[in-house]
Protein backbone atom coordinates (compact mmCIF):
# COMPACT_ATOMS: atom_id res chain seq x y z
CA UNK A 1 0.00 0.00 0.00
CA UNK A 2 2.52 2.52 0.69
CA UNK A 3 3.69 2.86 -2.95
CA UNK A 4 -0.46 4.23 -3.23
CA UNK A 5 0.15 6.51 0.07
CA UNK A 6 2.46 9.27 -1.55
CA UNK A 7 1.51 10.81 -3.91
CA UNK A 8 2.29 12.26 -6.67
CA UNK A 9 5.37 9.78 -6.48
CA UNK A 10 8.53 11.63 -6.23
CA UNK A 11 10.54 9.50 -9.03
CA UNK A 12 13.30 11.69 -9.77
CA UNK A 13 16.51 13.15 -7.95
CA UNK A 14 17.08 16.32 -9.98
CA UNK A 15 18.59 16.36 -13.23
CA UNK A 16 22.49 18.27 -12.93
CA UNK A 17 24.89 18.23 -15.69
CA UNK A 18 26.15 20.72 -18.40
CA UNK A 19 23.32 22.53 -20.04
CA UNK A 20 20.79 21.34 -17.37
CA UNK A 21 18.04 24.45 -16.62
CA UNK A 22 15.26 24.54 -14.82
CA UNK A 23 13.62 21.05 -14.80
CA UNK A 24 9.63 20.76 -14.77
CA UNK A 25 8.38 17.79 -13.37
CA UNK A 26 5.12 17.15 -14.77
CA UNK A 27 2.33 14.31 -14.13
CA UNK A 28 0.62 13.35 -16.93
CA UNK A 29 -2.35 11.11 -16.09
CA UNK A 30 -4.19 9.41 -14.79
CA UNK A 31 -7.26 11.24 -16.45
CA UNK A 32 -5.61 12.75 -19.91
CA UNK A 33 -6.98 12.51 -22.99
CA UNK A 34 -4.17 11.25 -24.49
CA UNK A 35 -2.98 8.34 -22.37
CA UNK A 36 -5.82 6.05 -23.64
CA UNK A 37 -7.24 5.29 -20.25
CA UNK A 38 -6.45 5.34 -16.15
CA UNK A 39 -2.28 5.85 -17.42
CA UNK A 40 -0.15 7.91 -15.99
CA UNK A 41 2.94 9.07 -17.23
CA UNK A 42 5.61 11.16 -14.75
CA UNK A 43 8.13 13.83 -16.70
CA UNK A 44 10.75 15.82 -16.59
CA UNK A 45 10.85 18.58 -19.05
CA UNK A 46 14.29 20.68 -19.52
CA UNK A 47 11.68 23.33 -21.83
CA UNK A 48 9.73 21.01 -23.78
CA UNK A 49 12.16 18.33 -24.35
CA UNK A 50 11.76 14.91 -22.33
CA UNK A 51 14.33 13.98 -19.87
CA UNK A 52 13.27 11.52 -17.97
CA UNK A 53 10.13 9.10 -18.35
CA UNK A 54 8.18 7.14 -15.40
CA UNK A 55 5.44 5.39 -16.27
CA UNK A 56 2.90 4.88 -13.44
CA UNK A 57 0.05 2.60 -13.56
CA UNK A 58 -2.13 0.24 -11.17
CA UNK A 59 -5.15 2.38 -11.71
CA UNK A 60 -6.94 -0.22 -13.55
CA UNK A 61 -5.38 -3.03 -11.29
CA UNK A 62 -8.59 -5.43 -11.02
CA UNK A 63 -6.86 -8.38 -9.45
CA UNK A 64 -7.28 -10.48 -12.49
CA UNK A 65 -5.05 -13.36 -11.99
CA UNK A 66 -5.65 -13.56 -8.23
CA UNK A 67 -9.68 -13.85 -8.93
CA UNK A 68 -9.19 -16.65 -11.38
CA UNK A 69 -6.67 -18.70 -9.19
CA UNK A 70 -9.89 -18.91 -6.85
CA UNK A 71 -12.51 -19.81 -9.30
CA UNK A 72 -12.56 -23.28 -11.88
CA UNK A 73 -11.20 -23.16 -15.42
CA UNK A 74 -14.01 -22.33 -17.47
CA UNK A 75 -15.37 -19.13 -14.99
CA UNK A 76 -12.11 -16.87 -15.73
CA UNK A 77 -13.00 -17.54 -19.72
CA UNK A 78 -15.69 -14.35 -19.38
CA UNK A 79 -12.49 -12.48 -17.27
CA UNK A 80 -10.17 -12.82 -20.34
CA UNK A 81 -12.64 -10.19 -21.98
CA UNK A 82 -11.59 -7.60 -20.70
CA UNK A 83 -7.94 -8.30 -20.27
CA UNK A 84 -8.23 -6.44 -23.73
CA UNK A 85 -11.20 -5.07 -24.07
CA UNK A 86 -10.91 -4.31 -27.91
CA UNK A 87 -9.74 -7.72 -28.35
CA UNK A 88 -11.93 -10.33 -26.58
CA UNK A 89 -11.52 -12.82 -28.99
CA UNK A 90 -8.26 -13.24 -29.69
CA UNK A 91 -7.80 -13.57 -25.23
CA UNK A 92 -10.42 -16.18 -25.72
CA UNK A 93 -8.18 -17.92 -27.81
CA UNK A 94 -5.24 -17.69 -25.96
CA UNK A 95 -6.48 -19.01 -22.64
CA UNK A 96 -8.54 -21.56 -24.28
CA UNK A 97 -5.02 -22.87 -26.62
CA UNK A 98 -3.72 -22.96 -22.71
CA UNK A 99 -6.24 -25.08 -21.51
CA UNK A 100 -6.03 -27.51 -23.82
CA UNK A 101 -2.56 -27.77 -23.59
CA UNK A 102 -2.88 -28.81 -20.20
CA UNK A 103 -5.74 -30.69 -20.38
CA UNK A 104 -5.07 -32.47 -24.21
CA UNK A 105 -7.98 -31.54 -25.84
CA UNK A 106 -8.12 -31.51 -29.48
CA UNK A 107 -9.91 -28.63 -31.38
CA UNK A 108 -12.13 -29.67 -34.52
CA UNK A 109 -11.48 -28.21 -37.73
CA UNK A 110 -14.36 -26.47 -38.06
CA UNK A 111 -13.67 -24.35 -34.46
CA UNK A 112 -10.07 -23.79 -35.13
CA UNK A 113 -11.16 -22.13 -38.60
CA UNK A 114 -13.99 -20.23 -36.83
CA UNK A 115 -11.34 -18.97 -34.52
CA UNK A 116 -9.00 -18.01 -37.25
CA UNK A 117 -11.71 -15.80 -38.70
CA UNK A 118 -12.92 -14.21 -35.15
CA UNK A 119 -9.55 -13.48 -34.46
CA UNK A 120 -8.30 -12.14 -38.09
CA UNK A 121 -11.66 -9.99 -37.95
CA UNK A 122 -10.20 -8.99 -34.01
CA UNK A 123 -7.28 -7.68 -35.27
CA UNK A 124 -8.64 -5.61 -38.22
CA UNK A 125 -11.34 -3.55 -35.54
CA UNK A 126 -8.53 -3.34 -33.11
CA UNK A 127 -5.61 -1.96 -35.68
CA UNK A 128 -8.43 0.33 -36.76
CA UNK A 129 -9.25 1.70 -33.48
CA UNK A 130 -5.48 2.36 -32.84
CA UNK A 131 -5.06 4.11 -36.05
CA UNK A 132 -8.38 6.39 -35.22
CA UNK A 133 -6.77 7.22 -31.69
CA UNK A 134 -3.41 7.87 -33.06
CA UNK A 135 -4.61 9.92 -35.51
CA UNK A 136 -7.06 11.96 -32.92
CA UNK A 137 -3.97 12.37 -30.40
CA UNK A 138 -1.83 14.28 -33.34
CA UNK A 139 -5.15 16.39 -33.24
CA UNK A 140 -7.12 15.24 -36.52
CA UNK A 141 -9.76 15.50 -34.04
CA UNK A 142 -12.88 13.21 -35.09
CA UNK A 143 -12.68 12.14 -38.52
CA UNK A 144 -10.51 9.12 -39.30
CA UNK A 145 -11.53 7.81 -35.81
CA UNK A 146 -15.10 8.50 -37.35
CA UNK A 147 -14.20 6.59 -40.60
CA UNK A 148 -12.60 3.80 -38.30
CA UNK A 149 -15.53 3.27 -35.77
CA UNK A 150 -18.18 3.18 -38.42
CA UNK A 151 -16.36 0.20 -39.91
CA UNK A 152 -15.49 -1.55 -36.42
CA UNK A 153 -19.32 -1.12 -36.26
CA UNK A 154 -19.38 -3.33 -38.86
CA UNK A 155 -17.31 -5.89 -37.43
CA UNK A 156 -19.16 -5.98 -33.90
CA UNK A 157 -22.51 -6.40 -35.36
CA UNK A 158 -20.81 -10.09 -36.82
CA UNK A 159 -19.32 -10.72 -33.55
CA UNK A 160 -22.69 -10.06 -31.83
CA UNK A 161 -24.68 -11.91 -34.22
CA UNK A 162 -21.96 -14.79 -33.90
CA UNK A 163 -21.95 -14.56 -29.99
CA UNK A 164 -24.22 -12.20 -28.22
CA UNK A 165 -21.80 -9.67 -27.08
CA UNK A 166 -20.58 -6.13 -28.98
CA UNK A 167 -17.21 -6.64 -27.13
CA UNK A 168 -17.37 -9.19 -24.24
CA UNK A 169 -17.73 -12.13 -26.34
CA UNK A 170 -16.85 -15.22 -24.23
CA UNK A 171 -17.09 -17.58 -27.25
CA UNK A 172 -14.53 -19.97 -26.95
CA UNK A 173 -14.53 -23.05 -24.87
CA UNK A 174 -11.69 -25.86 -24.30
CA UNK A 175 -11.78 -27.94 -26.87
CA UNK A 176 -13.88 -25.59 -29.45
CA UNK A 177 -16.23 -22.94 -30.40
CA UNK A 178 -19.59 -22.22 -27.60
CA UNK A 179 -21.93 -22.23 -31.10
CA UNK A 180 -21.94 -22.58 -34.87
CA UNK A 181 -21.96 -20.16 -37.02
CA UNK A 182 -25.64 -18.69 -37.67
CA UNK A 183 -27.18 -19.05 -41.04
CA UNK A 184 -25.96 -16.32 -43.20
CA UNK A 185 -23.49 -15.27 -41.17
CA UNK A 186 -21.04 -16.77 -43.50
CA UNK A 187 -22.46 -14.13 -46.42
CA UNK A 188 -22.46 -11.34 -43.76
CA UNK A 189 -18.69 -11.58 -43.30
CA UNK A 190 -17.96 -11.69 -46.44
CA UNK A 191 -19.22 -8.74 -47.56
CA UNK A 192 -17.88 -6.85 -44.61
CA UNK A 193 -14.38 -8.20 -45.61
CA UNK A 194 -14.85 -6.91 -49.13
CA UNK A 195 -16.08 -3.55 -47.65
CA UNK A 196 -13.05 -3.35 -45.93
CA UNK A 197 -10.52 -3.81 -48.75
CA UNK A 198 -12.61 -0.51 -50.42
CA UNK A 199 -12.56 1.34 -46.96
CA UNK A 200 -8.88 0.47 -46.38
CA UNK A 201 -8.00 1.82 -49.87
CA UNK A 202 -9.94 5.08 -49.36
CA UNK A 203 -8.18 5.36 -45.49
CA UNK A 204 -4.86 5.22 -47.13
CA UNK A 205 -5.01 7.30 -49.48
CA UNK A 206 -6.71 10.11 -46.90
CA UNK A 207 -3.80 8.97 -44.22
CA UNK A 208 -0.34 7.46 -45.92
CA UNK A 209 0.89 9.96 -47.74
CA UNK A 210 -0.24 12.82 -45.33
CA UNK A 211 2.15 15.68 -45.07
CA UNK A 212 0.91 16.22 -41.56
CA UNK A 213 1.04 12.57 -40.53
CA UNK A 214 4.21 12.43 -42.18
CA UNK A 215 5.90 15.37 -40.43
CA UNK A 216 4.58 14.23 -36.69
CA UNK A 217 5.60 10.47 -37.36
CA UNK A 218 8.79 9.91 -39.21
CA UNK A 219 11.93 9.50 -37.51
CA UNK A 220 10.21 10.41 -34.48
CA UNK A 221 10.29 7.43 -31.70
CA UNK A 222 12.76 5.37 -33.07
CA UNK A 223 13.09 2.22 -31.58
CA UNK A 224 16.36 0.21 -32.23
CA UNK A 225 15.34 -3.49 -32.99
CA UNK A 226 18.31 -5.00 -30.59
CA UNK A 227 16.13 -2.52 -27.67
CA UNK A 228 13.17 -4.18 -28.77
CA UNK A 229 14.48 -7.79 -28.41
CA UNK A 230 16.18 -7.25 -25.50
CA UNK A 231 13.09 -5.39 -23.50
CA UNK A 232 10.60 -8.55 -25.03
CA UNK A 233 8.52 -6.10 -27.03
CA UNK A 234 6.31 -8.30 -29.28
CA UNK A 235 3.67 -7.69 -32.01
CA UNK A 236 3.34 -4.97 -34.50
CA UNK A 237 5.90 -2.58 -32.38
CA UNK A 238 9.08 -5.35 -32.91
CA UNK A 239 7.76 -6.01 -36.42
CA UNK A 240 8.09 -2.22 -37.18
CA UNK A 241 11.73 -2.00 -35.76
CA UNK A 242 12.29 -4.48 -38.37
CA UNK A 243 12.62 -8.13 -36.25
CA UNK A 244 10.64 -10.90 -37.99
CA UNK A 245 8.77 -12.66 -35.41
CA UNK A 246 5.34 -13.42 -35.60
CA UNK A 247 3.89 -16.19 -33.57
CA UNK A 248 1.39 -17.24 -35.91
CA UNK A 249 4.33 -18.06 -38.16
CA UNK A 250 6.64 -19.19 -35.42
CA UNK A 251 4.04 -21.65 -33.30
CA UNK A 252 1.95 -21.88 -36.29
CA UNK A 253 -0.81 -22.71 -33.81
CA UNK A 254 -4.32 -23.71 -35.06
CA UNK A 255 -4.42 -23.78 -38.84
CA UNK A 256 -2.39 -20.75 -39.46
CA UNK A 257 -0.14 -22.86 -41.70
CA UNK A 258 -3.13 -23.30 -44.00
CA UNK A 259 -2.55 -19.74 -45.19
CA UNK A 260 -0.53 -17.87 -47.26
CA UNK A 261 0.39 -14.81 -45.69
CA UNK A 262 2.92 -12.23 -45.40
CA UNK A 263 4.57 -10.48 -42.28
CA UNK A 264 4.94 -6.78 -42.88
CA UNK A 265 8.71 -5.38 -41.70
CA UNK A 266 9.51 -1.70 -40.97
CA UNK A 267 12.74 -0.24 -42.15
CA UNK A 268 12.75 2.67 -39.61
CA UNK A 269 11.78 1.69 -35.80
CA UNK A 270 9.68 5.13 -36.19
CA UNK A 271 6.44 5.77 -35.39
CA UNK A 272 5.35 5.98 -38.92
CA UNK A 273 6.30 2.29 -39.61
CA UNK A 274 4.64 1.28 -36.77
CA UNK A 275 1.36 2.81 -38.35
CA UNK A 276 1.94 1.14 -41.37
CA UNK A 277 3.08 -2.03 -40.14
CA UNK A 278 -0.60 -2.28 -39.12
CA UNK A 279 -2.00 -0.83 -42.07
CA UNK A 280 -0.53 -3.45 -43.95
CA UNK A 281 -1.23 -5.98 -41.05
CA UNK A 282 -4.52 -5.66 -42.14
CA UNK A 283 -4.46 -5.81 -45.80
CA UNK A 284 -2.63 -9.34 -44.95
CA UNK A 285 -5.77 -10.02 -42.13
CA UNK A 286 -7.84 -9.52 -45.01
CA UNK A 287 -6.03 -12.00 -47.24
CA UNK A 288 -6.46 -15.01 -44.62
CA UNK A 289 -10.41 -14.08 -44.04
CA UNK A 290 -10.72 -14.80 -47.63
CA UNK A 291 -9.13 -17.99 -47.66
CA UNK A 292 -10.95 -18.74 -44.49
CA UNK A 293 -14.30 -17.89 -45.03
CA UNK A 294 -14.48 -19.95 -48.81
CA UNK A 295 -12.57 -22.95 -47.20
CA UNK A 296 -14.72 -23.11 -43.82
CA UNK A 297 -15.07 -27.04 -43.53
CA UNK A 298 -18.49 -28.81 -41.70
CA UNK A 299 -18.34 -30.28 -38.91
CA UNK A 300 -18.59 -29.59 -35.50
CA UNK A 301 -16.94 -26.80 -33.64
CA UNK A 302 -16.73 -28.42 -30.19
CA UNK A 303 -14.35 -32.19 -29.18
CA UNK A 304 -17.19 -34.32 -28.12
CA UNK A 305 -14.17 -35.58 -24.96
CA UNK A 306 -14.26 -32.34 -23.54
CA UNK A 307 -16.73 -31.69 -20.65
CA UNK A 308 -17.54 -28.17 -19.50
CA UNK A 309 -18.81 -29.06 -16.43
CA UNK A 310 -16.48 -30.72 -13.63
CA UNK A 311 -13.41 -29.88 -15.42
CA UNK A 312 -10.04 -30.89 -13.60
CA UNK A 313 -7.35 -31.15 -15.53
CA UNK A 314 -4.15 -33.28 -14.45
CA UNK A 315 -1.22 -31.64 -12.35
CA UNK A 316 1.14 -30.09 -14.41
CA UNK A 317 1.69 -26.84 -15.93
CA UNK A 318 1.42 -25.49 -19.40
CA UNK A 319 2.14 -22.02 -21.44
CA UNK A 320 0.32 -21.13 -24.62
CA UNK A 321 0.93 -18.14 -26.78
CA UNK A 322 -1.04 -16.37 -29.49
CA UNK A 323 -0.26 -13.60 -31.58
CA UNK A 324 -2.87 -11.02 -30.34
CA UNK A 325 -3.79 -7.96 -32.26
CA UNK A 326 -0.76 -5.50 -29.90
CA UNK A 327 1.48 -8.67 -29.42
CA UNK A 328 2.61 -12.04 -27.97
CA UNK A 329 -0.25 -12.94 -25.66
CA UNK A 330 0.60 -15.88 -22.93
CA UNK A 331 -1.13 -17.73 -20.50
CA UNK A 332 0.76 -19.77 -17.95
CA UNK A 333 -1.18 -21.97 -16.05
CA UNK A 334 0.11 -24.22 -13.34
CA UNK A 335 -2.67 -27.26 -12.24
CA UNK A 336 -2.60 -29.12 -9.38
CA UNK A 337 -5.31 -31.54 -10.02
CA UNK A 338 -8.08 -29.30 -8.53
CA UNK A 339 -11.19 -27.78 -10.28
CA UNK A 340 -9.16 -24.28 -9.94
CA UNK A 341 -5.73 -23.11 -11.47
CA UNK A 342 -3.29 -23.31 -8.87
CA UNK A 343 -1.59 -20.17 -10.62
CA UNK A 344 -2.93 -17.98 -13.44
CA UNK A 345 -0.35 -15.92 -15.10
CA UNK A 346 -0.94 -13.35 -17.81
CA UNK A 347 1.85 -11.95 -19.98
CA UNK A 348 0.66 -9.30 -21.46
CA UNK A 349 1.86 -7.68 -24.51
CA UNK A 350 1.28 -4.15 -24.11
CA UNK A 351 2.70 -3.98 -20.35
CA UNK A 352 6.07 -5.08 -22.00
CA UNK A 353 5.59 -3.28 -24.80
CA UNK A 354 5.49 0.13 -22.39
CA UNK A 355 8.76 -0.93 -21.16
CA UNK A 356 10.21 1.23 -24.25
CA UNK A 357 8.49 3.97 -23.57
CA UNK A 358 11.82 6.06 -21.81
CA UNK A 359 13.54 5.14 -24.51
CA UNK A 360 11.63 6.20 -26.92
CA UNK A 361 10.07 9.11 -26.01
CA UNK A 362 13.88 10.48 -24.48
CA UNK A 363 15.25 13.69 -25.52
CA UNK A 364 11.81 14.19 -27.71
CA UNK A 365 9.15 17.53 -27.47
CA UNK A 366 6.30 16.41 -25.17
CA UNK A 367 4.17 16.78 -27.96
CA UNK A 368 5.76 13.75 -29.69
CA UNK A 369 5.28 11.77 -26.42
CA UNK A 370 1.56 11.75 -27.03
CA UNK A 371 2.52 10.36 -30.51
CA UNK A 372 4.79 7.73 -29.09
CA UNK A 373 2.81 6.30 -26.72
CA UNK A 374 -0.44 6.61 -29.28
CA UNK A 375 1.90 4.39 -31.68
CA UNK A 376 2.87 1.63 -28.62
CA UNK A 377 -1.15 0.62 -28.48
CA UNK A 378 -1.65 -0.22 -25.15
CA UNK A 379 -5.16 -1.00 -23.41
CA UNK A 380 -5.23 -0.73 -19.35
CA UNK A 381 -7.26 -3.51 -18.89
CA UNK A 382 -4.31 -5.56 -19.97
CA UNK A 383 -1.73 -3.69 -18.92
CA UNK A 384 -2.84 -3.64 -15.28
CA UNK A 385 -4.82 -6.74 -15.22
CA UNK B 1 -45.47 31.53 -14.02
CA UNK B 2 -46.14 28.31 -14.89
CA UNK B 3 -48.01 27.11 -17.59
CA UNK B 4 -50.01 24.19 -17.08
CA UNK B 5 -52.58 24.48 -19.22
CA UNK B 6 -51.31 22.02 -22.05
CA UNK B 7 -53.93 22.40 -24.90
CA UNK B 8 -53.88 26.27 -24.70
CA UNK B 9 -50.25 26.13 -25.04
CA UNK B 10 -50.41 24.04 -28.26
CA UNK B 11 -53.21 25.96 -29.22
CA UNK B 12 -51.32 29.28 -29.27
CA UNK B 13 -48.09 28.01 -30.68
CA UNK B 14 -50.13 27.15 -33.65
CA UNK B 15 -50.80 30.71 -33.72
CA UNK B 16 -47.24 31.33 -33.36
CA UNK B 17 -47.03 32.40 -30.11
CA UNK B 18 -44.58 30.36 -28.08
CA UNK B 19 -45.25 30.59 -24.08
CA UNK B 20 -43.04 29.16 -21.81
CA UNK B 21 -42.00 29.54 -18.08
CA UNK B 22 -38.70 30.70 -17.33
CA UNK B 23 -38.01 27.41 -15.65
CA UNK B 24 -38.87 25.68 -18.47
CA UNK B 25 -36.60 27.92 -20.25
CA UNK B 26 -33.55 27.73 -18.28
CA UNK B 27 -33.76 23.65 -18.45
CA UNK B 28 -34.68 23.67 -22.22
CA UNK B 29 -31.45 25.19 -22.90
CA UNK B 30 -29.55 23.16 -19.94
CA UNK B 31 -30.92 19.52 -20.80
CA UNK B 32 -29.78 20.50 -24.09
CA UNK B 33 -26.21 21.04 -23.86
CA UNK B 34 -24.78 18.40 -21.09
CA UNK B 35 -21.15 18.84 -22.01
CA UNK B 36 -19.73 15.04 -20.81
CA UNK B 37 -16.07 14.89 -19.36
CA UNK B 38 -13.73 13.12 -21.67
CA UNK B 39 -13.13 10.37 -18.83
CA UNK B 40 -12.80 6.76 -19.45
CA UNK B 41 -11.79 4.46 -16.88
CA UNK B 42 -11.88 0.66 -18.64
CA UNK B 43 -13.76 -1.33 -20.86
CA UNK B 44 -17.30 0.63 -20.52
CA UNK B 45 -15.14 3.84 -22.03
CA UNK B 46 -15.03 2.76 -25.27
CA UNK B 47 -19.01 1.79 -25.73
CA UNK B 48 -18.61 5.38 -24.54
CA UNK B 49 -16.83 6.80 -27.25
CA UNK B 50 -18.78 4.68 -30.06
CA UNK B 51 -21.62 6.55 -28.45
CA UNK B 52 -20.37 9.40 -29.81
CA UNK B 53 -19.39 8.44 -33.20
CA UNK B 54 -21.24 8.46 -35.93
CA UNK B 55 -23.90 5.09 -35.64
CA UNK B 56 -25.14 6.42 -32.13
CA UNK B 57 -24.56 9.79 -32.90
CA UNK B 58 -24.70 11.78 -29.00
CA UNK B 59 -24.79 14.45 -31.25
CA UNK B 60 -28.21 14.38 -31.44
CA UNK B 61 -28.88 14.97 -27.56
CA UNK B 62 -25.79 18.09 -27.48
CA UNK B 63 -23.80 16.03 -25.85
CA UNK B 64 -20.94 15.26 -28.26
CA UNK B 65 -18.75 17.70 -26.48
CA UNK B 66 -16.05 15.65 -24.62
CA UNK B 67 -14.23 18.16 -22.50
CA UNK B 68 -10.77 17.05 -21.59
CA UNK B 69 -10.88 19.36 -18.46
CA UNK B 70 -13.30 19.35 -15.55
CA UNK B 71 -13.74 22.94 -15.46
CA UNK B 72 -15.58 23.04 -18.53
CA UNK B 73 -17.63 19.60 -17.98
CA UNK B 74 -21.47 19.04 -16.92
CA UNK B 75 -21.24 15.66 -16.81
CA UNK B 76 -19.25 12.87 -15.41
CA UNK B 77 -19.63 9.38 -16.82
CA UNK B 78 -18.27 7.12 -14.72
CA UNK B 79 -17.49 4.98 -17.42
CA UNK B 80 -15.45 1.20 -16.61
CA UNK B 81 -13.83 0.43 -12.65
CA UNK B 82 -12.97 2.25 -10.52
CA UNK B 83 -10.44 1.03 -8.57
CA UNK B 84 -8.88 1.89 -4.77
CA UNK B 85 -6.07 3.72 -6.35
CA UNK B 86 -8.27 5.27 -8.75
CA UNK B 87 -11.03 6.20 -6.70
CA UNK B 88 -9.47 9.54 -5.18
CA UNK B 89 -8.93 10.84 -8.40
CA UNK B 90 -12.42 10.13 -9.97
CA UNK B 91 -13.76 12.55 -6.41
CA UNK B 92 -11.44 14.74 -7.11
CA UNK B 93 -12.28 15.16 -10.64
CA UNK B 94 -15.93 15.66 -9.83
CA UNK B 95 -15.02 18.35 -6.83
CA UNK B 96 -13.44 20.17 -10.12
CA UNK B 97 -16.25 20.46 -12.07
CA UNK B 98 -18.39 23.34 -11.74
CA UNK B 99 -22.51 23.04 -10.77
CA UNK B 100 -23.68 22.32 -11.82
CA UNK B 101 -23.03 19.13 -12.38
CA UNK B 102 -24.23 15.47 -12.81
CA UNK B 103 -22.79 11.64 -12.97
CA UNK B 104 -24.09 8.68 -14.90
CA UNK B 105 -22.74 5.77 -13.20
CA UNK B 106 -22.22 3.42 -16.43
CA UNK B 107 -21.99 -0.70 -15.99
CA UNK B 108 -21.79 -2.99 -13.64
CA UNK B 109 -17.78 -1.75 -11.96
CA UNK B 110 -19.40 1.41 -11.48
CA UNK B 111 -22.50 0.92 -9.98
CA UNK B 112 -21.37 -1.91 -7.24
CA UNK B 113 -17.39 -3.80 -8.29
CA UNK B 114 -19.57 -6.15 -11.23
CA UNK B 115 -17.54 -8.94 -11.67
CA UNK B 116 -14.47 -7.45 -9.85
CA UNK B 117 -16.25 -7.13 -6.63
CA UNK B 118 -14.71 -9.80 -4.88
CA UNK B 119 -11.19 -8.39 -5.51
CA UNK B 120 -9.27 -6.16 -3.45
CA UNK B 121 -8.52 -3.66 -5.28
CA UNK B 122 -11.91 -2.32 -6.56
CA UNK B 123 -14.48 -0.07 -5.19
CA UNK B 124 -17.88 -1.43 -5.00
CA UNK B 125 -20.00 0.98 -6.13
CA UNK B 126 -18.94 4.88 -7.27
CA UNK B 127 -22.07 5.63 -5.02
CA UNK B 128 -20.25 5.40 -2.38
CA UNK B 129 -18.40 9.20 -2.61
CA UNK B 130 -20.25 10.96 -5.29
CA UNK B 131 -24.12 11.28 -5.81
CA UNK B 132 -25.18 9.67 -8.40
CA UNK B 133 -27.90 10.69 -11.16
CA UNK B 134 -28.36 7.70 -13.45
CA UNK B 135 -27.60 4.04 -13.08
CA UNK B 136 -27.06 2.06 -16.50
CA UNK B 137 -27.04 -1.76 -15.71
CA UNK B 138 -24.28 -4.47 -17.77
CA UNK B 139 -21.11 -4.97 -18.89
CA UNK B 140 -20.44 -3.05 -20.93
CA UNK B 141 -23.75 -1.18 -21.23
CA UNK B 142 -24.56 -0.79 -25.40
CA UNK B 143 -24.76 2.72 -26.64
CA UNK B 144 -28.29 2.58 -26.58
CA UNK B 145 -28.33 2.08 -22.87
CA UNK B 146 -26.27 5.36 -22.67
CA UNK B 147 -28.40 6.90 -24.76
CA UNK B 148 -31.57 5.91 -22.53
CA UNK B 149 -29.39 7.34 -19.44
CA UNK B 150 -28.86 10.74 -21.41
CA UNK B 151 -32.48 10.87 -22.01
CA UNK B 152 -33.12 9.98 -18.33
CA UNK B 153 -31.06 12.73 -17.35
CA UNK B 154 -32.26 15.24 -19.73
CA UNK B 155 -36.19 14.15 -18.33
CA UNK B 156 -34.86 14.68 -14.66
CA UNK B 157 -33.29 18.21 -15.79
CA UNK B 158 -36.28 19.53 -17.66
CA UNK B 159 -37.85 18.39 -14.44
CA UNK B 160 -36.20 20.55 -11.59
CA UNK B 161 -37.80 23.55 -10.17
CA UNK B 162 -35.94 27.04 -9.95
CA UNK B 163 -37.51 27.68 -6.32
CA UNK B 164 -38.89 26.17 -3.89
CA UNK B 165 -37.82 23.06 -1.33
CA UNK B 166 -37.45 20.73 -4.43
CA UNK B 167 -34.75 22.89 -5.98
CA UNK B 168 -31.75 21.28 -7.05
CA UNK B 169 -28.31 21.20 -5.03
CA UNK B 170 -26.98 23.98 -7.19
CA UNK B 171 -29.74 26.43 -6.62
CA UNK B 172 -29.34 25.67 -2.76
CA UNK B 173 -27.15 28.00 -0.60
CA UNK B 174 -25.32 25.95 1.90
CA UNK B 175 -25.63 22.49 -0.25
CA UNK B 176 -22.38 20.72 -0.17
CA UNK B 177 -20.55 20.75 -3.95
CA UNK B 178 -17.97 19.10 -2.86
CA UNK B 179 -17.52 15.91 -1.70
CA UNK B 180 -14.67 14.63 0.57
CA UNK B 181 -11.59 12.83 -1.22
CA UNK B 182 -10.85 9.10 0.29
CA UNK B 183 -7.36 8.47 1.08
CA UNK B 184 -5.82 5.46 0.67
CA UNK B 185 -5.45 3.48 4.06
CA UNK B 186 -3.39 0.46 5.59
CA UNK B 187 -6.83 -1.63 4.83
CA UNK B 188 -8.53 -0.04 1.57
CA UNK B 189 -9.67 3.54 1.24
CA UNK B 190 -10.22 5.86 4.36
CA UNK B 191 -13.20 6.43 5.19
CA UNK B 192 -14.70 3.55 3.67
CA UNK B 193 -17.65 5.80 2.23
CA UNK B 194 -18.98 9.03 2.45
CA UNK B 195 -21.95 8.86 4.78
CA UNK B 196 -23.50 11.80 3.69
CA UNK B 197 -23.85 10.31 0.03
CA UNK B 198 -24.71 6.70 0.75
CA UNK B 199 -25.23 4.62 3.92
CA UNK B 200 -24.65 1.07 3.52
CA UNK B 201 -28.45 -0.71 3.53
CA UNK B 202 -29.80 -2.38 6.30
CA UNK B 203 -31.96 -5.13 6.14
CA UNK B 204 -35.16 -4.68 8.18
CA UNK B 205 -36.78 -7.20 10.18
CA UNK B 206 -39.95 -8.96 9.03
CA UNK B 207 -43.02 -8.50 11.20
Amino acid sequence: MSAILETPVRAFESVSGAGAGEMLELAIGPHHPSTHGVFRMDVVLDGERVRRLKPVFGYLHRNHEKIAEGQSYLSSMPYTDRLDYFCSLTNNWAYALTVEKLAGLQVPERAEYIRVITAELTRVQNHLCLIGFLLQDMGASGTPLMYAFREREKILDLFESLTGARMMCNYMRFGGCRVDLPTGWMEEAQQVVQGLARFLDEFEALLTGNEILMARTQHIGVLSSAAAVNAGVTGPMLRASGVNYDVRKVDRYGVYDRFDFRIPLGDHGDTYDRYLIRVLEMRESLKILRVALRDLPEGPVMDPKARLRGFRPKAGEAYGRIEAPKGELGFHLISDGSPNPFRYRVRPPSLMNLTVLEEMCMGRMLADVVVILGSVDIVLGEVDR
Amino acid sequence: MEVTDQELKIDLQKQGVLMTSLNELYNWGRKNSVWPLQFGLACCAIEMIAASMARYDLARFGAEVFRPSPRQADLMIVAGTVTKKMAPQVVRLYNQMAEPKYVIAMGACAISGGPFKQGYNVLKGIDRYLPVDVHIPGCPPRPEALLHAFMTLQNKIASQPLTGPARPRHLRAGAPSEFSVPQCGPHGLVPPSNPAVWRPPTAAQAG
